[in-house]
């Protein structure tokens, strides 16, 4: 139980580097990373293995960019549209949440049936279709992932906004006149934020494996701006060559950046969880 | 009357974020009960009287434990005693009736088996013995035809029902000690009168010993041989129940008494400034000093002890042990 | 004679439920045709059982559920012809203090704001004004001003009901019902938030409508009480005649029912038995007649009128 109540190092640390690693990309990254590297060949292995060079640490891609830069400026795109993705979610499953589950009647029974509706379609599959539909851009891909992920927050928030609906402190400001509105904005809103916030942490992972899945089928961020998961798809003809340099590293980053999530979602419910924070 | 409880200088502290908050729960309790004796355990929340209670059973939840003190029951020890012996005592030789019957009484099973279940393991009685048992035991807490009654849920019962089903499942083993912590809360007014009575005539057919914890002196007057007030964690006055009402002579008593409105009387209430204490930051010397309207300078440093009379009474205050005690 | 800030006609309101698995409908007369009034800087104290109304009274009165029949009048008129402002100002004037102190009070807004926002909602008084007028009415429930900026978990319970009080008096308010105020707070806590009550009632002029079930709670604050069974006033009277001589049979069983304030006081006759019957199972004629030590045959046929008491105030029961 102590080690909950220690602050999250780990995913800390890590979540922390990365966001530095993503804003100073520009000073970090050795090369450009969307330009062959002068005098190293393609296919160049890490510097600790024979062919590698420290120009490039990491190795070389299939063109001969320096897989470390791609790395870094790919963490800008992971984290913009994890973040940014799960904040659009974010922002539409919570409020038809709270929508639905405040005013209810038959404005509740429309935002369930059509979130069953949402939920019904493989959400991934969904994102293609639409991501092919509407062409891929950074903000397109932002807005797919938010309007394909909002549900799950919406189901979440408005089961919290039914019980909040009965508490007293609303009740009375039902009775002190107080406008439905303002009820939401003054009552609702703050109250359900806590869970909220643990479902964003939560889902966040879900949301950069989306987009690397995108990115690896090709319908994510665009090239030549890299991605974790464009360079899966890009190494994937030479997974079974012996290039290993070329999937390991990007999968290694998205499994890292999806644990750090993860374990950050995790402490923060237990964090604010009221019961077991004041143990 | 041989003591069927003695509990000497009980100590059970509160070990929580990993051991570095120590909350003393009960801090030096003392009192002993005779046969057919009802003793009032009397306290505000936070007062310790449900932990002193739990201390006994050994039901403590898993921060909690027993650090000091005895606890005789009929002569053992509890506190030396494995949790294997405790459940042996627990419903058979001690019983516990808590505030929320719905909370002590299983949904899923009937009434039979549920009144059944101390009989069963504990008597080992079976088949048509057990159930005349059962149907005794609720013809004695007054549920009508029990015949069919016992076949029912909890929930197709009213809440006064329940805990008198409740009760009947404290007796079923034929204790010794019942243990009761404020059972009446729920109940409504006439429901409460119709239970007490209950529980008071059971006691006078059944000699059991019985510690009622309550907040309300009320219950106290109309229940109780001897009563013991506790506040923050200690007993702070002691005494038989007419001592108590005539000449308390502990403060937070007297404030006590001041402060419960009376029938058909318009008096102010006397109020006690501030609430009752966080036990994890108690004051120093007296926990009482800084809500006690007849405060002296020594109760902020210094601990009062606990000052035994000739009757069996006693009282935890500078101002008895000073000898200027006032009725 | 002053006129009555709140008066009450056959209030009535009947909840259609369905019973059972395969719906019989059946109806629960929750309230039926309840009549009193309440003047100002009066306490009129309303104590019953479960199921016996006051709950559903107290609802109707602060606009949560809508009669079935009769009338709430507001300084004379009727209520249900309110327009929007005239319901507005209604709510302004008629607030409510609860009985849990624990969820009562927004856990995520401050203190000030919590006080603050009945007068956000009816008033257009500015920023400054509103922080005044926070100030003064914490002050007069014995808070620190300064206590607004605080959350409400660092209250005690005594404390946080002292804060739903001043919310329910910042508006002005002419009438607060006082849902069961002091039934979740300590004994020692519960003589001040008593107190208190009643200086604020002599200071401001304020009445009260005290829910209760404890009759000498009750019985301390009211100057006048009525007894509720089953949706129905059976008596009310001025607390100290009620006290004095309680008539009917219910009453009378409340009273022995109290608990004594001192060992020697005499023991209670045992007059009532059983339980309050189901609401959808109303007993016919008097509807406590299936309890009643005193039943006559009368009594399961005809519903007892309402007659006016020796000693002042009001009894239905055909004793009388």
């Amino acid at each position: 139980m102590s080690v909950l109540r220690q602050a999250p190092l780990v995913p800390a640390i890590i979540l922390g580097g990365l966001t530095l690693v993503a804003i100073f990309a520009d000073l970090i990254a050795p090369h450009d990373p969307t330009l062959p590297v002068q005098g190293v060949g393609m296919f160049a292995p890490p510097f600790w293995m024979e062919g590698g060079s420290a120009v490039t640490p990491l190795g070389t891609d299939f063109q001969g960019r320096d897989i470390l830069s791609r790395l870094i400026y790919g963490a800008r795109v992971s984290l913009i549209v994890g973040l940014m993705g799960t904040l659009v979610a974010g922002a539409i499953g919570t409020a038809m949440g709270i929508v639905s589950g405040y005013v209810g009647g038959w404005v509740d029974q429309i935002i369930m049936r059509v979130t069953d509706a949402w939920l019904a379609l493989p959400a991934l599959v969904f994102a293609i279709f639409l991501a092919a539909m509407f062409g891929p851009s950074m903000w397109n891909i932002i807005v797919i992932l938010g309007a394909v992920y909002w549900t799950r927050y919406a189901r979440v928030i408005r089961g919290e906004v039914l019980t909040l609906r009965e508490r007293e402190f609303v009740k009375l400001a039902e009775i002190a006149g107080a406008s439905k509105l303002r009820v939401i904005k003054k009552h609702i809103l703050p109250n359900v934020m806590n869970t909220a916030t643990v479902l964003a942490s939560l889902t966040v992972g879900v949301v950069i494996i989306a987009e690397a899945s995108l990115s690896f089928l090709g319908v994510g961020v665009p090239p030549p701006q890299p991605a974790w998961g464009l360079m899966l798809s890009e190494a994937r003809p030479t997974l079974m060559a012996g290039q290993w340099w070329l999937t390991v590293f990007p999968g290694a980053c998205i499994l890292l950046i999806v644990l750090a999530t993860q374990l950050f979602g995790d402490w923060l419910r237990v964090r604010l969880d009221p019961q077991t924070r004041n143990l | 009357m041989s003591a069927v409880l003695e509990v000497s200088d009980l100590q059970t502290h509160f070990f929580t974020f990993g051991g570095t908050r120590v909350v003393k729960a009960v801090d030096h309790v003392s009192f002993s009960l005779a046969e057919g004796e009802t003793l009032g355990l009397v306290g505000e929340s936070g007062s310790g009287k449900t932990t002193t209670c739990l201390s006994i059973v050994g039901l403590l939840p898993r921060a909690g434990r027993i650090v000091g003190g005895r606890v005789l029951f009929e002569g053992e020890d509890l506190t030396r005693k494995s949790q294997r012996e405790l459940r042996r005592i627990r419903g058979r030789r001690i019983a516990v009736i808590l505030q929320d019957p719905m909370a002590s009484l299983n949904p899923l099973f009937t009434i039979f088996r549920q009144v059944a279940e101390p009989a069963f393991f504990h008597q080992q009685l079976r088949g048509r013995t057990l159930r005349d048992r059962v149907q005794h035991l609720l013809r004695a807490v007054r549920i009508p035809s029990p015949e069919w009654r016992m076949r029912e849920y909890p929930h197709q019962m009213s809440g006064g029902m329940r805990q008198r089903i409740v009760g009947a499942i404290a007796l079923a083993g034929g204790p010794r000690l019942v243990i009761a912590d404020e059972p009446t809360t729920n109940l409504d007014v006439t429901i409460q009168a119709q239970y007490l009575d209950l529980l008071k005539d059971i006691q006078r057919e059944s000699g059991v010993a019985l510690i009622f914890v309550t907040h309300n002196l009320g219950i106290v007057a109309k229940m109780c041989d001897r009563v013991a007030v506790m506040y923050a964690g200690t007993i702070v006055e002691q005494a038989a129940v007419r001592e108590l009402f005539n000449a308390p002579r502990h403060p937070y008593t007297r404030a006590l008494l001041g402060a419960v409105p009376k029938l058909g009387s318009k008096d102010p209430l006397a109020s006690i400034a501030g609430q009752p204490p966080n036990l994890a930051s108690l004051p120093a010397g007296c926990s009482f000093h800084p809500r006690c309207p007849e405060v002296l300078p020594r109760c902020a440093s210094e601990t009062p002890r606990e000052i035994q009379d000739d009757h069996g009474g006693s009282a935890r205050c500078w101002l008895v042990s000073d000898g200027i005690a006032r009725s | 004679m002053a006129s009555p800030v709140l008066e009450v006609h056959g209030l009535t309101k009947h909840f259609a439920v369905r019973a059972g698995l395969f719906g019989n409908h059946a109806t629960v007369k929750a309230v039926d045709g309840v009549d009193f009034a309440i003047l100002p800087g009066e306490t009129l104290g309303l104590i019953g059982e479960s199921g016996c109304g006051k709950t559903t009274t107290s609802r109707l009165i602060l606009l949560q559920e809508t009669p079935t029949a009769g009338t709430i009048a507001f300084d004379g008129r009727d209520i249900g012809r309110f327009d929007g402002a005239e319901l507005m100002a209604y709510r302004r004037a008629v607030q409510v203090v609860f009985q849990d102190p624990f969820s009562s009070l927004s856990p995520r807004m401050r203190v000030h704001d919590i006080v603050a926002e009945p007068l956000e909602i009816h008033t257009r008084l500015d920023a400054p004004a509103i922080r005044r007028r926070v100030a003064e009415v914490l002050e007069l429930v014995g808070l620190s001003p300064d206590v607004g900026a605080l959350f409400p978990h660092e209250f005690s319970g005594g404390q946080r009901q002292r804060i739903a009080i001043a919310r329910a008096l910042v508006t002005e308010t002419r009438l607060i019902v006082l849902d069961e105020p002091v039934s979740a707070l300590d004994v020692s806590v519960r003589a001040q938030i008593m107190n208190q009550l009643e200086h604020l009632q002599r200071t401001l002029g304020v009445s009260y409508l005290f829910i209760g079930h404890d009759l000498a709670t009750v019985a301390h604050i009211s100057h006048r009480i009525a007894v509720m069974y089953l949706g129905r006033i059976v008596e009310m009277a001025e607390s100290e005649a009620l006290c004095a001589r309680p008539l009917h049979p219910y009453t009378r069983a409340l009273f022995a029912a109290a608990l004594p304030s001192h060992p020697d006081d005499p023991p209670a006759e045992r007059t009532i038995v059983g339980e309050v019957p189901s609401a959808l199972a109303m007993p016919s004629g008097c509807r406590f007649h299936p309890r009643c030590p005193l039943a006559m045959p009368v009594c399961s046929d005809v519903e007892p009128a309402v007659t006016v008491r020796d000693g002042g105030g009001e009894v239905a029961c055909h004793l009388y």
